[in-house]
């Protein structure tokens, strides 16, 4: 994996960082290119008005052979107390008119009276020069850069104020400046770097993440960005933006799906059942009647009469079931009244009290409801029996009915054990009920009749609470029926 | 009641009028000029003040110091009367002057004589007298200087050299603590120092002596004297002996004393003079 692979995360701190290094050294370099060449013109600017401030006195002395009033002039800017940090001057020499040392700073170096020549390389040099220049300023840049400036009064040379400075006069500057800068650049990158980095983070883990996500892309939905990851309106957030969008359209479409793909298996179901449930219905009319003949016909056989009430008893629950799985809609029955649905509470209290349940009432209808009684009761027991047995012993189950803009609402709910997620799958599927006791049919009924009657069932289990919600348009026209 | 008042006031006037007339011809008197070459006391500005107030009460009249730097101008001062005493730590040319009486002497060390130190710095650890020195840088202090002129230049004529070519280079620094600075700094290979002024800025604080070393030291000479013109009343004369002496009876001028390095003054014998008069004689004769 090579550098420019990696990850953002890493990539953006680390290009900040680098960017902050290459600033502060490129003003490292600058400042020192601009300290040299200021240092070496402030140097020899300085060097040459405090020689030529001194030159005049310093002529007077040597006129008078006054070795230590010449001594006296040139040390005194070389005192310690006089001297300044930027100071660069290394040591005075005067020299006389045959060019050998008259007096200097450092007499153990400079020995009176020695020949220029014999003071190395850049004395050598200086006295070439002195020799072809005729009393202007000399400067010699060799292993000491030197400042040579005639003493010169009334056209008549008598010697030359040498200032004698380290090449590496830049050197205690230089220092200065190198610490100054990293001390600033140190500090810079201590302040920036964070930032820096935790920019980079803030860019790149949104980015990091969107990356994972759509990489599950194709194969199942993407994971929701966590909210507000990136609040801003630049190409970024506009990025994150879009993805949201794509990503509830397709929660969207995938659950407009999936209930599609359960009303379609519940209407097929539907449809096999009811025609199951005809096909068995003809002949077991037919059976049912020939029993009836055999039992007022037939001669008293000992056989017989104990058959026969067996084969009519199981006949008749398979009719029971038939019925029951045939959900008619169209039977006849008289329109539904507040009366009706407070008989539920009535019929269900024994029912409660066995199962231990405690249980609330709500019925605000009153009055008769264009809505058929039979199947508006029976899916209100439905629910009813569903919930007492979920919530159990101690458990707590609440009815309400009411009227509403257009609509009768009956809400069933009970603190039972909850619905799983599995079974919510095929809640309303035949046989799939998760009671021992019934057939695994009532909820099958209560959906088939909802369903006739253009109604919908909303169910939620979640926190310890289930709730039905069964909502049934009024039917103006059918109800009350035509007979009443 | 007029008259009462007018008694009154000439009974408080008279005393006071008595009183000033005593004391005011005596603050009105010249003071005593003494001229000094301020080697020693180099910015001792303190020490002189103290001395001169000791010296004031001591005398009952006031006293001025006239400083110069050489001992040449403090002499013609003298000459012309611009000043009454002077005190120049190394001059011969004033105890042989009859224009002039001795008036003092001081006690270094407990006795009226100093000597010449001959210093080279302290890195020089080979040289162990004048000799050593052909060829050499050598600081002289002053034309009118004994042991910074005289001394060193008489001891190469008696070996018969010429001194004037014996070294390399001379030249004059005017006081014995610049010539100890030269040689301290290194401009000078050598020079030739007053005893006690090198041991009283030993004393005091050794920064440029402790870069020097005594190479050799010389025979006694007595300690240069305070001289006064011939000008000078003989009152005046004998107060300021008197006082100079009776320095080292009490605290205070014991206190000024230790200052100075001294421990007193004397009355001056001209007899231990001999010697350098013998050598400005020697040095004008040959």
């Amino acid at each position: 994996m090579g550098l420019f692979d990696l990850s953002l995360r890493h990539k953006l701190p680390l290009w900040g960082g680098l960017l902050i290094v290459i600033t502060a050294l490129a003003i490292i370099g600058g400042n020192l290119v601009q300290t040299h060449e200021n240092i070496k013109k402030n140097m020899l600017v300085r060097s040459e008005i405090l020689g030529r401030s001194l030159a005049k006195t310093l002529y007077s002395a040597i006129s008078q052979d006054d070795v230590w009033r010449a001594y006296e002039i040139i040390n005194f800017p070389m005192r310690a107390e006089a001297r300044q940090p930027s100071f660069q001057l290394e040591d005075f020499v005067v020299l006389d008119a045959a060019n050998q040392v008259f007096i200097s700073t450092a007499s153990r170096q400079y020995p009176l009276q020695t020949k220029l020549d014999k003071l190395g390389p850049a004395f050598s040099q200086l006295k070439t020069r002195l020799e072809q220049n005729d009393g202007r300023m000399v400067i010699v840049e060799s292993d000491k850069i030197l400042l040579g400036i005639p003493l010169v009064a009334d056209g008549v040379t008598l010697g030359t104020l040498v200032l004698v400075h380290p090449a590496n006069y830049y050197q205690a500057s230089f220092d200065r400046v190198l610490k100054r800068t990293a001390w600033t650049t140190l500090i810079v990158l201590l302040i920036l770097l964070p930032i820096s980095w935790y920019w980079g983070r803030r860019m790149a883990s949104p980015l990091t993440l969107l990356a994972e996500y759509m990489g599950d892309l194709g194969q199942k939905l993407p994971a929701p960005l966590p909210d507000r990851i990136y609040p801003h309106s630049d190409e970024l957030g506009r990025l994150f933006q879009v993805y949201g969008q794509m990503r509830r359209e397709l929660a969207e479409k995938e659950s407009i799906e999936r209930q599609m793909m359960k009303s379609e298996r519940l209407a097929s179901l539907g449809r096999l059942t009811a025609s199951i449930a005809h096909e068995i219905n003809n002949p077991l009319g037919g059976l049912l009647t020939a029993v009836d003949t055999l039992k007022r016909h037939a001669a008293a056989d000992p056989v017989l009469e104990r058959v026969l009430p067996l084969l009519e008893r199981g006949l008749n629950q398979i009719k029971d079931i038939v019925g029951a799985l045939l959900v008619e809609a169209k039977a006849k029955g008289r329109a539904l009244t507040g009366q009706d649905i407070e008989d539920v509470h009535t019929l269900l209290a024994q029912e409660a009290k066995k199962h231990g349940v405690e249980w609330g009432w709500d019925n605000t209808v009153r009055g008769e409801v264009p809505l058929p009684a039979t199947l508006v009761r029976q899916v209100l027991i439905n629910l009813a029996l569903n919930a007492m047995q979920a919530a159990g012993n101690g458990g707590h189950v609440g009815v309400s009915a009411a009227l509403a803009e257009g609509h009768l609402a009956l809400v069933v709910n009970n603190d039972g054990r909850g619905i799983t997620p599995e079974l919510m799958e095929h809640l309303f599927e035949p046989f799939t009920g998760q009671n021992e006791s019934g057939q695994g049919l009532g909820l099958w009924i209560t959906h088939q009749i909802v369903e006739q009657l253009q109604g919908n069932i909303i169910v939620n289990s979640e926190a310890g609470l289930t709730r039905f919600c069964v909502t049934l348009p009024l039917g103006e026209e059918k109800w009350p029926p035509p007979s009443a | 009641m007029p008259q009462l008042r007018l008694r009154r006031v000439r009974d408080l006037l008279l005393p006071m009028v008595i009183f000033f007339s005593l004391i005011l011809p005596a603050r009105a008197v010249e003071p005593v000029r003494i001229g000094l070459t301020p080697t020693f006391l180099n910015e001792r500005h303190a020490l002189m003040a103290d001395w001169r107030t000791y010296l004031e009460r001591k005398m009952g009249r006031p006293v001025t110091f006239v400083l110069r730097d050489s001992y040449q101008e403090t002499m013609e001062l003298l000459h012309q009367q611009h000043i009454d005493v002077a005190w120049l730590c190394d001059c011969p040319h004033v105890t042989a002057n009859p224009d002039f009486r001795l008036l003092a002497t001081p006690l270094f060390q407990g006795r009226p004589y100093y000597r010449a130190y001959l210093i080279v710095p302290e890195t020089d650890r080979a040289t162990r007298g004048i000799f050593d020195l052909k060829g050499k840088v050598f600081a002289y202090t002053d034309p009118y200087s004994n042991v910074g002129y005289l001394v060193p230049r008489y001891e190469i004529k008696k070996s018969g050299v010429d001194p004037e070519h014996f070294f390399r280079r001379t030249f004059f620094t005017r006081s014995q603590r610049k010539a100890i600075e030269a040689v301290a700094v290194g401009v000078a290979d050598a020079a030739s120092v007053n005893s006690y002024i090198w041991e009283t800025m030993h004393r005091q604080a050794p920064v440029l002596t402790g870069k020097t070393r005594i190479a050799a030291r010389s025979q006694e000479y007595g300690f240069p004297p305070f001289v006064a013109d011939h000008t000078f009343p003989l009152q005046d004369f004998r107060r300021l002996q008197q006082a100079l002496i009776e320095m080292s009876d009490d605290a205070r001028g014991r206190e000024v004393l230790e200052k100075m390095n001294l421990n007193g003054f004397a009355l001056p014998q001209p007899e231990i003079y001999r010697d350098v008069q013998d050598i400005v004689r020697y040095m004008k004769n040959n």
